[in-house]
């Protein structure tokens, strides 16, 4: 019995009438835990009921204590009648069962209904007492704690980064069983609610146990995610990073993640036994094959894809991983080799820790879905994704990495067939950190490690002769000692250290495909014919966008496929960076198949120059100024027609048909777009019509946007969701991109539109999600937040160093040196970029002009101005140097009081990013992850679909709050919604959604803003969250 | 095709105050979105006409998920489901609650029933105020008289307490309810020329002077209604014109004070009997709550239109009623002074206030 759960209720106010006659309610509550259930009095007649009950005790396995959540039910009283539902409340009690996070929970909480969404609120205490429990075969894992932060959470060291956690739990979907045909939708949404708590709780403690055999004590980047598979079941499953934690005392907090918080993976993690060998398992079937696989009632189809950066295709993974792995092996008998899954779903990593990145790997399968019999024994559910790990590890291995970054997991469901897809980043750690799993080897580390710090991550892991595909390498721009590839991309965040020229900015790809309306194995192997497609296509997308607006990388690149009864449709998001290390991208050309019709060349070298002009433009607009290297031509508009291809997908041999595919394009220059043929106008099409951001405005999808750095306290989270009807029933695959392409840039502008008041401002972790709920929709639901920053670059400048933590002090002061020297291509003719380019020397000069975004317009137009800016940036550049990095955090530049006005409730800042600008997170409360479901059978009268989604999204975020402020926190970091299933039935008046969100509850406190002379220019209010 | 669901909702709830401001002038999202593109939102930002549809309706619909909030505005206070700032939430209350003193002319006085909201339509053709917008302020205006009417303590206070309004809007409502419960004559064509703030200005003075309120501040009363006791006691004041004597006296009295001093002296001399009688009648009559309902169309007919005739300019009224009061303490045989006192206090200003084209 080591736990003791108390519960008080203290108050309610703002209740529904529910007695019509007396325009009152007798209200009293339920306070149920597993199956013990108390009641209070009835407060009779009042709308702002006062119980004051006395304290209910529940006496309670703490098995129990992680599994359930306490369900709070308030009541009409009636004496004759059945007692009327107000509405319940849903409380997990997990943050308490940690000494470190929250130790009491009070406060108001919405009372929710799933008909009539919140209906008034309720004032609940709830303390827990544990006692130690030292029983070694115990079941509950009380204690590790979980955070969705993807990085070392702040207040906080890694002592150990253990590897990957995972698990899965399945059950029957309330909502299919029998008895939902009995019962109302109110009983059977409470039922799927009630049992989503119950699973999330046991997954989470199944992982802590894991974690704990494992020696850790804490689940970083944990991911949990929900399969509603319909008829087959429902799954919870999960990823994480285990870790050993420590919290750091006081201080630094703000900036301990990369100076402190270094993290060494020990080796003896305990294998689980269904470890399987190192090598590649070719879990990789053909169609034929998939088909075959019927016999065992599952479908699956899965084909390897294989995307990374700046590299050819043709040659197998599979096939060439020989002779690398012996490379490795020299190189790294790591811990990390005898590991099952060598996977981190971090982010981003304490310095050092990251070696070298390769590129993308990713792996899809389709499956059919059947039955789950045994919900305790999900076994197909886990092969299924041992199956897509293992063909991830394989793919590490031949890109000559020993682990993946970066890692995430996502399905996709449409009646019966599901898209599971994997996802993460290639890369070599440090194997000193994985060996000695000693603290200290951080500053040895610094000073004999071959790889400068800005630019060692771009280096490839794999030896030049023995390249696994061709790629085109050259030396790094940076250090000139080794080969980097052209292009780079990543799903993680962009590593501190790294050197960037410019800006970033949000890049996107998007895709429909038609499909033929099929059923089961059909519809499966049809599927999976158009997936790699749709992959490439996505791709080359991807690679075009990036040239267009003059970047070299893409880090946090998530590729979404959704799958719908008649179409697939594909987003790419990711932010695009200019690497210094990386050679300059090249230019985009167009070609037509009859050069010699003379309009025809006209109608050629226009839209030439169009696309040479936009790329020009976006140079200037993410202050990308680069000299280019004497030889090199890259940056001329118009390259050389040679075959530097980068952008293809390498294919595991059982894919023959595919691999074909790829030979034929492998022989043409991916650069050089033919406008005559049907898909280049479509690429192009979609590449001009992509608007640029308004004035003021950044976008990206990680963490933080290179270049900007002082931001101010002004945070404005917020989620957006359209859908979108397809009337027409005869598209085209070219319509229809149309359609999603108009769908995706309408909805930045509106986001744009709304946020104006917010400018200069960036729109941080762009979370874009897509879905087909139906037939002819597309549904597109966005959270991002959007941050104001200081638009005086002046000023900042100065600053930069220190008000950005994550920049390295070496780092930064090499980089003040490389402003350049002279005038580049930007102020000539974009026809005769070569004679302005060319110099040598420094490459690249990492900090925007002291000129702010609004005058930049005047500034492209003037030569001399041009001259007197350059003299400026040196001026400064001067100044920077003297002035020495002050490694010292974010937290000079950025402080601000901050108080919190009279309100009776208390004001909780959202964020999907892992800090709060100026802010110092002082405790981490413990992790929040809910799932509502809000029906309607009255779809009219709350406003229609817009209407209703408003409310219950407005309701979820309430709940949230409120969630918080009960644990004590102000703020919720590394928030996300992770879920949003939207269906209506306008006929039937109806309308039903689901929406699970996630993120972590803190406390931070602002830093008082005493030395920081912060610019004069237009700082927010400083009590008010959004703009004046 | 067509957007069929687009929602943005913002941890901190985005509210436009001009947005804010066309839902609160009734405007449909079609004519929102016309009068902002005539504003030039379409310039700022390069938005199309989408963009700002679709950024109006948003707006449209937080404010009608608020507006539920807004009756009783202490709730927006305390709610959790809308995240807003304090500047923001006080904006949101006192725009909600302002009024075009137009449409509160209109309904001044009368009953704030359904019977009244029927009329609803011809005020909003009459005024060019959108049906919606005269709704909203005809319902505001009954709420807070249901809550405010059977309250104790001091009328505006009440008001600002309950709804959470600025001092002068607190006043105006204060105003609209005494009118409405009191029910004074407003409508009549003589009346017309009179604005709303005149109103509510006679009601400020009439709510601290004539109240029972006014006299003690004893909680347990209420400030909507005059006090009896000193409606009954004005009868006494009738020995002003019926004893012949005093009423010369009283003439004497003020024409030596205003000899020389205003320019209408030969007809105030002249008009000085019609015009005490006529004072001294309305304070005898309101006993009666019919009387008291024509309180100002008395003071029109029988006082204000008589000087307006004989071209008295605003200085000769006031100089005239200053001492018309003050020269009343004067006669040997009155001993009411302080009704006196306290009902000339009162109609002086209000004449004043009404003395004008």
């Amino acid at each position: 019995m080591p736990g003791k759960l108390k519960a008080k209720i203290v108050a309610g106010r703002h209740l529904p009438v529910m007695d019509r006659a007396s325009d009152l309610t007798d209200a009293f509550v339920e306070v149920k835990f597993g199956n013990t259930t108390f009641k209070t009095d009835v407060f009779p007649k009042s709308l702002n009921p006062q119980w004051n009950s006395e304290w209910f005790k529940f006496e309670v396995d703490d098995e129990d204590l992680q599994d359930e959540p306490l369900q709070i039910t308030v009541l009409d009283h009636d004496t004759y009648s059945a007692n009327d539902a107000i509405g319940k409340v849903y409380i997990d009690i997990d943050p308490l069962l940690s000494s470190e996070a929250a130790t009491v929970i009070s406060g108001w909480f919405p009372i929710y209904d799933t008909i009539h969404g919140i209906r008034g609120e309720i004032n609940v205490l709830v303390k827990v007492d544990l006692f130690n429990d030292l029983n070694r075969f115990r079941q509950s894992s009380c204690g590790v704690r979980f955070f969705c932060t993807t990085s070392i959470p702040l207040c906080y060291r890694a002592v150990v980064v253990h590897g990957f956690v995972e698990e899965l739990v399945v059950n029957e979907d309330p909502e299919y069983q029998w008895i939902d045909r009995i019962r109302t939708p109110r009983a059977s949404n409470e039922a799927r609610q009630r049992l989503i708590s119950l699973m999330s709780g046991e997954l989470q403690r199944k992982i802590g146990l894991k974690v704990l055999e494992m020696g850790g004590n804490a689940v970083v980047g944990y991911l949990q995610c929900f399969d509603l598979e319909g008829e087959s079941g429902l799954v919870v499953r999960a990823i994480g990073t285990a870790c050993t934690l420590e919290k750091l005392s006081g201080g630094g907090a703000t900036n301990n993640a990369q100076h402190t918080a270094n993290s060494s993976p020990s080796k003896d993690m305990k294998e689980s036994p269904k470890a399987c060998m190192s090598g590649c398992r070719s879990s990789h079937s053909s169609p034929v094959h998939g088909a075959a696989s019927r016999l065992a009632q599952s479908f699956s189809v899965s084909y390897p894809t294989l995307l990374f950066s700046g590299m050819g295709s043709g040659g197998s993974a599979g096939k060439e991983a020989g002779p690398l792995k012996i490379l490795l092996r020299q190189q790294t008998q790591t811990a990390l080799e005898q590991r099952e899954f060598p996977f981190f779903t971090l982010t981003s990593f304490p310095q050092g820790f990251l070696l070298h990145v390769a590129g993308v790997v990713s792996a899809r399968s389709v499956k059919l879905l059947d039955r789950i019999h045994n919900p305790d024994e999900p076994e197909t559910r886990d092969a299924w994704w041992e199956e897509l790990r293992q063909e991830i590890k394989s793919h590490a291995r031949a890109l000559g990495c020993h682990a993946v970054v970066g890692y995430s997991e996502s399905t996709s469901i449409c009646e019966e067939v599901c898209i599971l897809s994997a996802s993460g980043t290639a890369a070599v750690l440090n194997c000193r950190f994985l060996q000695d799993g000693c603290l200290d080897v951080l500053s040895e580390h610094r000073c004999d490690d071959s790889a400068p710090p800005g630019c060692g991550f771009c280096h490839v892991p794999y030896d030049e002769l023995n390249m696994p595909f061709p790629a085109q390498l050259s030396p790094c721009c940076c250090c000139h000692r080794t080969k980097v590839p052209d292009v780079l991309f990543t799903t993680i965040d962009l590593p501190t250290d790294a050197q960037v020229t410019g800006k970033g900015c949000l890049i996107q790809a998007r895709l429909c495909r038609l499909k033929k309306k099929s059923q089961g194995e059909g519809n499966a192997t049809c599927i999976s014919n158009l997936l790699p497609f749709l992959e490439y296509e996505l791709h080359t997308q991807l690679l075009n966008k990036l040239k267009l607006c003059g970047m070299n990388a893409l880090f946090g690149l998530c590729i979404q496929i959704s799958v719908g009864e008649n179409m697939l449709v594909g987003l790419a998001s990711a932010t695009g960076v200019y690497l210094s290390a990386l050679p300059s991208p090249g230019g985009i050309q167009i070609a037509g198949k009859t050069p010699n019709d003379l309009t025809y060349d006209q109608h050629v070298s226009s839209i030439q120059r169009k696309i040479n002009d936009t790329i020009v433009k976006n140079r200037e607009l993410y202050e990308i100024h680069i000299t280019e290297v004497a030889e090199d031509v890259i940056g001329s508009p118009i390259p050389e027609p040679r075959q530097r291809s980068r952008l293809f997908r390498s294919h595991s041999e059982s894919s023959d048909e595919l691999s074909e595919l790829d030979l034929s394009h492998g022989k043409k220059d991916a650069f050089v777009l033919e406008i005559d043929d049907t898909d280049a106008v479509e690429d192009l099409h979609s590449l001009l019509t992509d608007a640029p951001t308004p004035p003021g405005f950044y976008s990206c999808n990680t963490e933080i946007m290179p270049g900007i750095y002082n931001w101010t306290s002004a945070i404005q989270m917020f989620t957006s969701v359209r859908v979108f009807r397809l009337n027409n029933a005869n598209l085209t695959n070219l319509g229809l991109n149309k359609i999603f392409n108009e769908l995706c840039e309408n909805l930045l502008k509106s986001l744009y539109f709304k946020l104006r008041s917010m400018v200069p401002c960036c729109l941080c972790r762009l979370n874009f999600t897509v879905a087909v709920p139906e037939d002819e929709l597309i549904q597109v639901a966005v959270t991002a937040v959007a941050m104001s920053f200081h638009k005086d670059q002046t000023q900042e400048a100065n600053k930069a160093a220190q008000a950005h933590s994550q920049m390295k002090a070496i780092a930064e002061t090499e980089e003040q040196l490389q402003f350049p020297l002279e005038l580049n291509a930007e102020s000539a003719s974009p026809l005769s970029p070569k004679g302005s380019g060319p110099q040598d020397g420094s490459n690249s000069h990492g900090r925007a002009p002291s000129v702010d975004y609004s005058s930049f317009a005047d500034r492209c137009s003037s030569w001399i101005e041009q001259l007197r800016l350059r003299a400026h940036t040196i001026r400064r550049g001067s100044i920077k140097t003297s002035s020495s990095p002050l490694p010292e955090g974010r937290s000079r530049s950025l402080r601000s009081t901050r108080s919190f006005p009279g309100s009776s409730v208390s004001v909780v800042k959202m964020t999907p990013l892992s800090f709060i600008p100026g802010a110092k997170i002082v405790k981490y409360l413990g992790i929040i992850n809910m799932f509502f479901i809000r029906e309607t059978t009255s779809l009219r009268e709350e406003g229609g679909v817009s209407g209703f989604l408003h409310a219950f999204i407005a309701e979820v975020f309430a709940m949230v709050r409120a969630h918080v402020a009960a644990l004590g926190g102000n703020a919720v970091v590394s928030y996300s919604m992770k879920e949003c299933v939207f269906m209506e039935n306008p006929n039937k008046n109806q309308a039903q959604c689901l929406i699970n969100v996630s993120g972590d509850a803190v406390i931070f406190t602002r830093e008082s803003d005493q030395e920081g002379h912060l610019p004069q220019t237009s700082h927010p209010q400083p009590t008010e969250d959004t703009p004046p | 095709m067509s957007v069929e669901l687009d929602v943005f909702v913002g941890n901190t709830t985005i509210m436009d105050e001009e947005v804010y401001q066309l839902w609160l002038d009734g405007y449909t999202v079609d004519d929102a979105v016309a009068v902002r593109m005539e504003g030039g939102a379409l310039q700022v930002f390069e938005a199309s006409m989408e963009v700002l549809h679709s950024d109006t309706m948003d707006q449209f619909r937080t404010f009608q998920m608020c507006e539920r909030l807004l009756y009783y505005p202490s709730k927006l206070t305390n709610q959790l489901l809308f995240q807003i700032p304090p500047q923001k939430q006080a904006m949101l209350i006192e725009r909600y609650y302002e009024f075009d003193s137009t449409f509160a002319r209109e309904v001044l006085g009368k009953k704030l029933s359904k019977g009244t909201k029927k009329d609803l339509d011809d005020i909003s053709t009459k005024t060019g105020i959108t049906l919606k917008s005269c709704r909203r302020q005809f319902d505001n205006f009954k709420r807070v008289f249901k809550v405010v009417e059977e309250l104790k303590g001091p009328l505006v206070e009440n008001v600002q307490h309950h709804f959470l309004l600025s001092d002068a809007l607190a006043r105006d409502y204060a105003a609209i309810v005494f009118f409405a419960n009191s029910r004074f004559e407003t409508g009549k064509r003589k009346l017309q020329y009179l604005s709303f703030q005149d109103f509510a200005f006679c009601a400020g003075q009439l709510i601290s002077n004539w109240t029972v309120g006014a006299v003690d501040n004893m909680m347990e009363d209420m400030d909507v209604d005059l006090e009896k006791d000193f409606l009954h006691n004005l009868k006494e004041l009738k020995i002003l014109i019926n004893d012949k004597d005093m009423l010369d006296q009283h003439r004497n009295l003020v024409c030596a004070q205003l000899r020389g001093k205003i320019t209408v002296f030969g007809e105030m001399e002249a008009n000085f009997k019609n015009l005490s009688r006529a004072l001294v009648n309305i304070a005898a009559k309101l006993t009666h709550t019919k009387d008291v309902r024509d309180l100002f169309i008395d003071l029109v007919e029988k006082f204000v239109e008589p000087c307006r005739s004989d071209r008295w300019a605003i200085g000769d009224v006031r100089l005239f009623l200053t001492h018309y009061t003050s020269t009343a303490h004067s006669l040997d045989s009155f001993r009411y002074q302080q009704i006196w006192e306290r009902y000339m206090g009162v109609i002086k200003s209000c004449i004043l206030k009404m003395y004008h084209d």
